[in-house]
């Protein structure tokens, strides 16, 4: 367990290492870092500043080196356009995100674990193939689209529920399903696949066996152990839903870390969006860590693994 | 999989995989569909009736010709420019196909390249691109993206070389999969017996068993790519105005939604759902055509 710990945790890390390098390599391969680092329109004496702060004049292992001890130190540069420090700005928007993805993850969940599991009961039936439907509608249609068009009916022909901004529950209503659109969908095939598996293994037979009612083997010995990878990925999803939100962020004018992604490229803030990139990479690493661990602990097979 | 060098039993009629697919079982929609956008985009110098990227601002927000006030001239509105929309739908779908398929294609050939170099030399070669593969696969598509393209700006070509950057990854580690368990296979050691150098091994016995696994993803990867695309240009560092791209036009559209003027994001919604949605139909199909070791997928 230890040595599994160890390696995992191993790999992590070489895994942040290599998304620093790739994120230092890219700032610096099209041509002087200085001109993305500076404010537009700066003078001669800022990019003399930005080329003393980040040693632009030294070899590239330095520069790297400085680069790596501003980000341990929690220094994400300061953005351009609200002149306070990156960091700050994406620790006052997450609470946002996180709101806007709980909510998107309960009604994609609401919506999938159901559906899923209704269609891998029907297997083969009407209900599987409206499933079936709804994945692929789910799959296709871009968030955007989604968030514009539920504008447009919900907004502007209706007017039940406001079209942007954030502070009251109605606000969080449009951007949670544009967002939740897509999981319900990736949520309701992976319920039923691993529905599917359960239903055909030894234990449910034996229930069935017994003669116990249909709705009790479902919801009781199918649906607990089903449940497992679903939830898994649901852990996963929160946090990748947390930075993905930019486009439905940017329809619904929400204040999360994905609009300040977007606020980031419409300011030619590039501190902003560095820093963005770099603490999404990171937080997906580091959940993607858990999971393992997790699982480690629940299944002693995959420690053993080699 | 090779079965060229096994048909001597078989009658010629059962063998190759040419004959597998016939006509009458190819999905007709997502094809009919895919064709007309193609169509259209080849042929949308002739196919547009006005000038996409010109307008006449006396002309703004005329809505399609079925509802009061839109006529003939032009039979789905104008934009906020008074651009014609059908002219720039057209000219957007040469965008999307162009995009999508380049942008494919690049990150297919990238990826399944390394793919099979890092499967088969294995070793720091394998450790090096794999570390890649599984840091990069760690940022999310569209940040990551929206990343690059922050750094060296929008043109339609930046986007098609910033997509292949970001979706190779998936190609590699698919391929490198099947690369494991191809290279312990017997035609392949009957190759290093036979003294072909490594290159070739790769060349001509690896890589045509991974190709049907490539070209599926690739079409499960044009939805996804045509997604992005619109959302890069809908977050405006994609394709740069005026050209006529989706993503673009939806964004520009957002100004008159509050006012009802539906036609300029519901239109073009519904072309990249409509694209979008044949090219997932397509690959679903594909999948399981060409390649039933995907089906779990």
């Amino acid at each position: 367990m230890k040595q599994f710990i160890t390696r995992r945790l191993g790999y992590s890390l070489l895994s942040l290492l290599v998304l620093s390098l790739t994120i230092f390599f890219f700032v610096r391969v099209t041509g002087d870092p200085a001109a993305l680092l500076v404010e537009p329109g700066a003078s001669e004496d800022d990019i003399a500043a930005i080329h003393q702060k980040f040693g632009l004049d030294k070899p590239l292992w330095v520069q790297y080196g400085l680069f790596m001890a501003s980000l341990l130190r929690g220094d994400f540069g300061q953005s351009f356009y609200y002149q306070t420090p990156v960091f700050e700005l994406y620790l006052d928007r997450l609470p946002n995100s996180l709101l806007l993805a709980l909510v998107a993850m309960a009604f994609s969940l609401l919506v999938g674990i159901p559906s899923g599991i209704l269609a891998a009961v029907r297997v083969g039936r009407f209900w599987d193939s409206a499933g079936k439907l709804f994945a692929l509608l789910g799959l296709s249609l871009p968030s955007f689209f989604v968030g514009l068009v539920l504008i447009l009916v919900f907004s502007v022909y209706l007017g039940w529920l406001p079209s942007s901004g954030s502070g009251t529950p109605l606000h969080v209503i449009m951007p949670a399903f544009a967002l939740g659109w897509y999981f319900a969908a990736a949520h309701m095939r992976l319920t039923r696949s691993s529905m599917l598996e359960v239903l055909g293994s030894e234990y449910v037979k034996l229930a069935r066996l017994k003669g116990l009612p249909q709705s009790w083997v479902i919801g009781k010995h199918a649906f607990k152990n089903a449940l497992i990878p679903v939830m898994t990925l649901a852990g996963i999803n929160l946090v990748l839903m947390i930075n993905v939100a930019v486009v439905v962020e940017t329809v619904f004018a929400w204040p999360g870390v994905g609009r300040l992604l977007y606020e980031g490229i419409s300011f030619r803030d590039f501190p902003v969006v560095q820093g963005v990139v770099i603490m999404g990479g990171t937080m997906i690493v580091v959940v993607n860590l858990l999971v393992d661990l997790v699982y480690a602990v629940i299944d002693p097979r995959i420690r053993l693994e080699k | 999989m090779s079965m060229s060098s096994e048909i001597i039993v078989l009658p010629p009629s059962v063998t190759p995989r040419a004959a597998a697919i016939r006509l009458g079982e190819l999905p007709m929609i997502p094809l009919i569909i895919l064709a007309t956008i193609a169509f259209m985009a080849i042929f949308a110098d002739v196919l547009a009736p006005h000038n996409p990227e010109v307008g006449a601002l006396t002309a703004r927000f005329r809505p399609p010709f079925w509802q009061a006030g839109g006529s003939m001239d032009h039979i789905l509105g104008t934009d906020q420019l008074g651009r014609d929309v059908l002219s720039r739908l057209i000219f957007g779908a040469r965008v999307s196909m162009v995009v999508g398929f380049t942008a494919v294609i690049f990150a297919g050939v990238v990826g399944t390249a390394l793919g099979i170099l890092a499967g088969y030399l294995g070793g720091w070669v394998d450790q090096v691109i794999m570390r890649i593969t599984d840091a990069w696969l760690a940022l999310p598509a569209l940040t990551f993206a929206i990343f690059l393209a922050a750094i060296v700006g929008p043109s339609m070509w930046n986007i098609v070389i910033i997509l292949g950057l970001v979706y190779w990854t998936r190609y590699a580690r698919v391929v490198r999969g099947e690369v494991l368990s191809l290279k312990e296979r017997e035609f392949v050691r009957l190759a290093i017996v036979a003294g072909c150098s490594k290159l070739t091994i790769m060349r001509r016995h690896i890589l045509p068993n991974v190709v049907n696994s490539a070209i599926v993803l690739a079409t499960l990867m044009l939805g996804v790519v045509i997604v992005t695309e619109a959302s890069l240009s809908f977050l405006g560092v994609g394709v740069p105005p005026p050209q006529p791209a989706w993503g673009l036009m939806l964004s520009d559209g957002k100004q008159g939604l509050m006012v009802g003027y539906w036609w300029l994001t519901v239109l073009p919604g519904c072309c990249i759902m409509l694209m979008v949605l044949s090219a997932n139909l397509l690959g679903d199909w594909l999948r399981v055509k060409l390649d039933p070791q995907l089906r779990q997928l």
